[in-house]
């Protein structure tokens, strides 16, 4: 509804997410909220990116969302499994109060390293 | 809020109705005056009992899942059931980052986040029979005085 240009690739259906490639970085950016409901079109999407564009680091850009259960962290270890074996990293980047919190209770920043921006998280991956 | 106040509300298993789930919580929840930070906690927390009830319990089947709440001295009771499959060893799936169902990339973290953000959790399951999750929080513990 609202996310009708976005640069360049397909932001499919609606609410889910956006998708951005900066060679072998994926960008993704979730809509405001990040459940089950959603996971599992934005793991479809992801892994098709991820081998289409030879991709090895993802970033996930939470400007966007507002509300992250436990689905989000599942999207997020999932692709953690795709790319560890080829050198890659995961980084989150924008995160808010709400994604933060799962976040942080999750533990999931023992595998994850945050960025105040995506910049600065592309400028850290790629070196 | 001193009155009690109680509301039944029943949906269809469907994932798209986490986020109506989520929604009606918050709004019924919204009479206890609570802080953004509670509200996120309720929310999460019902998020993930009825992704449960989806997935594991109607095991993306048809079904009715219930919402129950309870307002009453600054404490909401929310309690989510389904007749679904049920849950043979309850202690096992309580477990932090067990999955039945890794095919999803469940993260196992359901119960705990259920578990971390609010202030009680009880899970009453019978195989064939349903499992009911019955959740409990303070609502402004910080300003009370």
């Amino acid at each position: 509804m609202h996310n009708g240009t976005q640069k360049g690739n397909k932001n499919s259906s609606k609410e889910d997410a956006i998708y951005e490639v900066y060679q072998r970085c994926l960008i993704i950016k979730p809509g405001a909220e990040l459940d089950h409901h959603n996971a599992l079109k934005i793991r479809e999407e992801a892994d098709k990116l991820i081998e289409r564009k030879n991709i090895k680091h993802i970033i996930f850009d939470f400007t966007g969302t507002s509300f992250m259960d436990s689905a989000g962290i599942g999207v997020i270890m999932g692709r953690y499994r795709k790319v560890i074996f080829i050198g890659g990293k995961i980084a989150v980047a924008n995160v808010n109060m709400a994604v933060d919190r799962i976040l942080r209770i999750s533990g999931l920043y023992k595998i994850v390293e945050r960025f105040d921006n995506v910049e600065a998280a592309i400028k850290s991956l790629l070196g | 809020m001193h009155d009690k106040n109680e509301m039944l509300l029943e949906f269809e298993s469907k994932s798209q109705n986490e986020s109506f789930a989520r929604t009606v919580v918050a709004a019924f929840a919204a009479q206890l005056d609570p802080t953004i930070e509670e509200l996120a906690d309720i929310k999460t927390a019902v998020s993930e009992a009825v992704t449960n009830s989806i997935i594991h319990g109607y095991a993306d089947k048809p079904g009715i899942i219930k919402m129950h709440c309870i307002l009453e001295n600054n404490e909401i009771m929310v309690e989510i059931i389904d007749e679904g499959v049920g849950i043979e060893n309850v202690a096992k799936a309580m477990e932090p980052l067990y999955t039945s169902r890794p095919e999803l990339e469940r993260s196992g973290m359901g119960f705990s986040f259920m578990e971390a953000f609010m202030d009680s959790l009880e899970v009453k399951s019978e195989p064939g029979k349903g499992t009911t999750v019955i959740m409990r929080k303070k609502i402004g513990k910080s300003r009370r005085t």
